[in-house]
């Protein structure tokens, strides 16, 4: 098996994820913006991000942006952590020459009614010193090598509990 | 309150709950689509690129669970098509009841539950959650509302649910139309 498959016991609050850079070019926007199925102008056509939006230029989307937090968190739990739910704040936009920097920490670590283990994440998308994106993010880990939250269905999973 | 303003208000109430345009997916989910998401974002978690580890842990290949809103998204151009749904429909419909001008997402939040797996033909509808008083906010007077889009796959199970938090108003100053 690759990847880290981070266990509930690897995991504590107040840790930090390993920080991720990114040079957003705009191919990054375009890919990102095709790749969701996004074909509106203003992801792909900088004419028009000037001169109808009255933007700097064209800027990365939402879906894709939900794609970059997807790749953040699993690059650390590896293939077994389970996301469970997501939950984002747009602050800002993501343009061509930005440097994105991924950062989050864990805010808590807990095991459900159901035997599931969960890790509640700040997870946050930063150009520079300005927050673009914020995301908490509720992603189930393993609680040993022998558990898998993939197993989990019907009403043994339960990935949008009000508490974590 | 105006007497108008309240039997809209309950005609909306009213729908709270509902399963509104209920819509079928355009194409099957496929891996093609898996493979540009990963690589835009590169993304090398080995469950979307090497097929042992999507058996083991998954019992074949799924999708990353933030394409859920992808396999949505209507082609740019189809032959003989006519005006294609605005996507949150049901948000349009609100700012048009209530004569709101203005609207704005303040919080978009997904859920995710069976994984989508290449193959599933998915179908979806909104689900208007609540609607809130009339409020005022730095930006203008309207109302919050919560609407609800459901994914689901061809054997009925929910695949995950986007939630979004609009706020649909007249700007400051501009009484509603």
């Amino acid at each position: 098996m690759t990847g880290p498959n981070l266990t509930t016991d690897d995991v504590h609050a107040g840790d930090a994820l390993p920080p991720l850079s990114c040079d957003v070019t705009a191919t990054t926007v375009v890919l990102g913006a095709l790749a969701t199925r996004d074909w509106r102008p203003m992801h792909h056509d900088r004419d028009f991000a000037i001169h109808r939006n009255g933007i700097r230029d064209i800027f990365l989307n939402t879906p894709n942006q939900a794609a970059w937090f997807e790749r953040y968190v699993t690059d650390w739990t590896g293939p077994t952590g389970r996301l469970g739910r997501m939950r984002f704040r747009m602050r800002g936009s993501v343009f061509p020459g930005d440097v994105m920097m991924f950062t989050g920490t864990v805010d808590d670590v807990a095991v459900d009614a159901e035997g599931c283990g969960w890790a509640t994440l700040a997870v946050r998308l930063a150009v520079g010193d300005d927050t673009k994106t914020e995301c908490d993010v509720r992603v189930a880990l393993p609680r040993d090598a022998n558990d898998n939250p993939w197993d989990r269905r019907g009403d043994r999973w339960v990935p949008d509990a009000a508490t974590p | 309150m105006t007497v108008g303003d309240a039997a809209v208000f309950d005609a909306v109430r009213a729908r709270i709950g509902d399963r509104q345009y209920e819509e079928t997916a355009e194409f099957p989910v496929e891996r093609g689509y898996v493979w540009t998401s990963c690589a835009s974002v590169e993304n090398a978690n080995p469950l979307f690129w090497d097929d042992e580890v999507a058996e083991a842990l998954t019992g074949g290949p799924i999708t990353p669970p933030t394409m859920l809103s992808v396999w949505f998204r209507p082609h740019h151009w189809a032959p003989g098509r006519s005006e294609p749904h605005l996507p949150l429909q049901v948000h349009f419909d609100l700012k048009a009841a209530f004569g709101l001008p203005e609207a704005v997402m303040t919080d978009n939040t997904i859920v995710f539950h069976e994984p989508v797996r290449p193959g599933d033909v998915l179908t979806t509808c909104q689900v208007l959650r609540s609607v809130s008083d009339e409020k005022t906010t730095r930006i203008g007077t309207g109302r919050f509302w919560v609407i609800d889009v459901e994914y689901r796959n061809a054997r009925g199970e929910l695949a995950g649910v986007e939630s979004y938090t609009g706020f649909g108003y007249s700007r400051a100053g501009k009484a509603p139309t």
